[in-house]
């Protein structure tokens, strides 16, 4: 028997798996990958941020507070109102003091401007907006622009008299951030730089964390693929106090359980066949006594009074039954106990069937369809019982004529056919998938049947026992039939059957074959006072 | 009438099986254990032994080696169906047939009889008995067999054959070189039914080699042909 569900087939989480984020590593690995780079990222952005402003800030007040300085200290020199060549000499004192920044101005006075002559660069161009709120509101202002791709500062300063009033005089400066910009890259490169390192690394602890996580989780499914075997006894090791640990405890807890239940079961269900063995053998005793003791009842019935007469063939006969269901009760037992063996043999098929209704007189009520020459290896009194129970049942339950028909197998066919079909009303529907169940009865008002009870389902262990089925339909023409579809050659792989053949033994008893369905012999155990 | 010694130490089984057979003309004798068995054996002279396997003390393959080791009487195993090491062991031991129980006193009459008939039927089914003259002493190879007076000898010494062992090779040796079928042997010289247990012939086949072959293991008389069955010779 083997279970319907093996582990092999469920689904897996391995390592390895060709789809993307399907296993745990990956998608803690992934995981712990995302977090780190977007903690990398913000804290980079973050930096970025702050310490830009931070630079940018200071060179803008050093730079405002210098020109400012500077227009203070050489404004006041300025001749009211300034000539273009005033304007023009303050522009190069101007741009000479700020030479260590490099900064182009303009200075305007009522919109004159400086001529620009000696300027490097072409004359500074600013803002509508710009230029009319400083000489407009007389505020001082600065704006960051880039100019040719680099970035730089404009300031605008409207020049104040010494008594504190406005004048018309402004000046313009343009600081290029050069060197600022140069920095703040730098610390974006370094951030750069950083965080591939870091996102590297950041797989370690993900791995180490991954694997934390998976050999548990793989111990728990190697765990439960043995126990999803049978093995009962399988226990995980607890180790820490984690959420893991808890579910190995769990695990075990529930394997423990489920091992005490199944003993449970086996136990209770082995007591059961054990009791129905025990007790078939008991009366197997006292049965033997009274059979012994049956053909004196009958030889004698007829010289006894017609009451007595009665009785004692009435005992006679039902001895006779319950011989027979007692022999049934402990085939059966032996079936369930694994103790059923097989003794295979080479044989006629068609002179098996035909012995079989031979030994019960059947060969006139039955139709055999029987062709000569279909040899199969198996075991000939199992046969002999399947064939005798379907033909009894379809002669008792079903309608004469009865026929049995053995198919011809195929030359390269590996299964043997014997087909059993009745002419009765056919069974119903509704029965037939329960014919084979033990103590069945089809026809419920029938108190007892005739048999056992047992007949169809021994049958159909003993067609399973040889790797076999067993079938039960209703033909189109009405009718039962019952089908036995057996491998022609029993535990030998199909082709191998000319070189090995079933021998009967040639050494002493080494080469004896019994049972060649791997299972030994052995008896039920009764209790010590089996024997007869 | 044969004298039947019937060891079986269940009362009511012990006196049904007495009762019936008793009925039949039988003179039987029974006893409750292998050793009572043993005791009586010599006095009573059966003919044949009826033996259940299951005794307390001795049990039946040790009352039925003690028996084989001085005696060639029949012996009949009473077993039970589907205790298949019962049959094994009890026909190693050399018991000559078995009996399933429960069985009817006619079941039993049967396989007494079956096993009591002294003649082994040739394949063309008719008695060697009736065959006119005395039969000459066969020889095939070192083995000499007397049909009428059944005995076998090989090199000059009477072979002690158990009463199935002796059949069997009588059957087998009637027409040397022809396959017999384990089935075909149960019913020719078991007189069982057709689907009887093969292991039988198995188990007779293997005493007799041990008796009548040099070498068991590479027999020369009983050979087997594989898938098939049996046959004596050809040498």
């Amino acid at each position: 028997m083997k279970r319907p569900r093996r582990w092999a087939d469920l689904p897996r989480l391995r390592h390895g798996n060709p789809q993307l984020l399907r296993g745990l590593r990956a998608r803690l690995v992934v995981g712990f990958l995302v977090v780190a780079a977007v903690s990398a990222l913000t804290t980079a952005l973050l930096t970025y941020q702050e310490a830009r402003n931070a630079i940018l800030q200071s060179s803008q007040d050093t730079a405002v507070n210098d020109l400012r300085a500077q227009v203070n200290s050489l404004a006041p020199e300025l001749p009211v109102p300034p000539a273009q060549a005033d304007l023009d000499s303050l522009r190069v004192q101007l741009e000479r003091s700020g030479q260590p920044r490099d900064w182009d101005i303009s200075v305007r006075y009522r919109g004159m401007r400086d001529s620009g002559a000696g300027s490097t660069r072409s004359n500074l161009v600013m803002p509508a907006a710009f230029t009319s709120s400083v000489e407009k509101r007389h505020v001082p202002v600065f704006q960051r622009v880039t100019r040719d791709g680099s970035p730089s500062l404009l300031i605008g300063m409207p020049v104040r008299q010494t008594d504190g009033k406005a004048s018309a005089l402004s000046v313009y400066a343009q600081v290029p951030l050069d060197d600022e910009e140069a920095n703040i890259e730098a610390l974006v490169a370094a951030a750069q730089r950083g965080a591939l390192p870091v996102l590297v690394l950041t797989v370690i602890p993900a791995l180490l964390a991954a694997r934390g996580v998976l050999r548990p989780v793989r111990g728990l499914r190697q765990a439960a693929g043995r126990i999803a075997e049978g093995k009962l006894d399988t226990r995980l090791e607890v180790k820490g106090a984690d959420e893991l640990a808890d579910l190995s405890r769990t695990f075990n807890d529930m394997a423990a359980r489920l091992e005490e239940s199944m003993a449970e079961l086996r136990r209770l269900e082995s007591n059961a066949r054990r009791f129905a063995a025990d007790v078939s053998h008991e009366l197997r005793t006292p049965l033997a006594a009274m059979t012994a003791v049956t053909d004196v009842l009958d030889e004698d019935a007829d010289s006894l009074d017609p009451d007595t007469a009665s009785a004692v063939r009435l005992i006679s006969q039902e001895t006779g039954k319950l011989a027979r269901m007692v022999e049934d009760l402990m085939e059966v037992s032996r079936f369930d106990a694994g103790a059923a063996a097989l003794h295979l043999d080479e044989v006629d098929v068609a002179e098996t069937i035909r012995k079989t209704l031979q030994a019960r007189a059947w060969q006139k009520r039955v139709t055999a369809e029987l062709p000569a020459d279909v040899r199969a290896r198996l075991d000939p009194r199992r046969l002999d019982v399947v064939v005798a129970n379907l033909v009894g049942n379809a002669l008792h339950h079903g309608g004469e004529p009865v026929r049995v028909r053995l198919h011809s197998p195929e030359p390269d066919a590996d299964r043997l056919l014997i087909e059993i079909s009745d002419s009765g009303p056919g069974i119903d529907p509704e029965v037939l998938p329960h014919v084979f169940e033990r103590f069945y009865k089809a026809d419920s008002a029938r108190a007892r049947s005739e048999g056992s009870g047992l007949g169809l389902a021994i049958a159909m262990e003993n067609v399973r026992l040889h790797g076999g089925v067993m079938r039960a339909a209703n033909s189109p023409e009405g009718g039962a039939v019952f089908t036995v579809d057996l491998p022609l050659r029993h535990g030998e792989p199909a082709g191998s059957a000319a070189e090995r053949a079933a021998d009967p033994p040639d050494g002493p008893w080494a080469g004896e074959e019994t049972a060649d369905d791997n299972r030994d012999g052995t008896r039920p155990e009764a209790g010590e006072e089996n024997h007869i | 009438m044969p004298r039947v010694l019937l060891i079986e130490d269940d009362a009511a089984v012990r006196d049904g099986v007495t009762l019936a057979l008793r009925r039949r003309g039988h003179e039987v004798a029974a006893a409750a254990s292998g050793e009572e068995g043993l005791d009586v054996l010599p006095g009573f002279r059966p003919d044949i032994v009826l033996l259940d396997l299951m005794l307390p003390g001795k049990d039946g393959f040790e009352v039925c080696r003690l028996i084989r080791a001085d005696r060639q009487l029949p012996i009949i195993m009473l077993t039970a169906r589907g205790d298949d090491l019962d049959v094994v062991l009890g026909l190693e031991a050399g018991a000559d047939d078995y009996i399933i129980k429960p069985a009817r006193g006619e079941v039993l009459e049967a396989r007494i009889r079956a096993v009591l008939r002294r003649t082994a039927l040739p394949a063309d089914g008719t008695p060697a008995a009736a065959e006119p003259g005395p039969a000459p002493v066969e020889t095939y190879g070192e083995l000499a067999i007397d049909r009428a007076g059944l005995v076998v000898g090989k090199g000059g010494q009477d072979l002690a054959l158990a009463p199935s062992e002796m059949k069997l090779l009588l059957f087998l040796s009637a027409t040397p070189g022809q396959v017999f079928s384990r089935q075909q042997l149960l019913e020719q010289v078991w007189e069982h039914s057709y689907h009887g247990d093969a292991r039988l012939v198995d188990a007779c086949v293997m005493r007799l080699r041990t008796k009548i072959e040099d070498t068991p293991r590479s027999p020369r008389y009983v050979q087997t042909v594989r898938g098939f069955g049996y046959r004596f010779g050809p040498l």
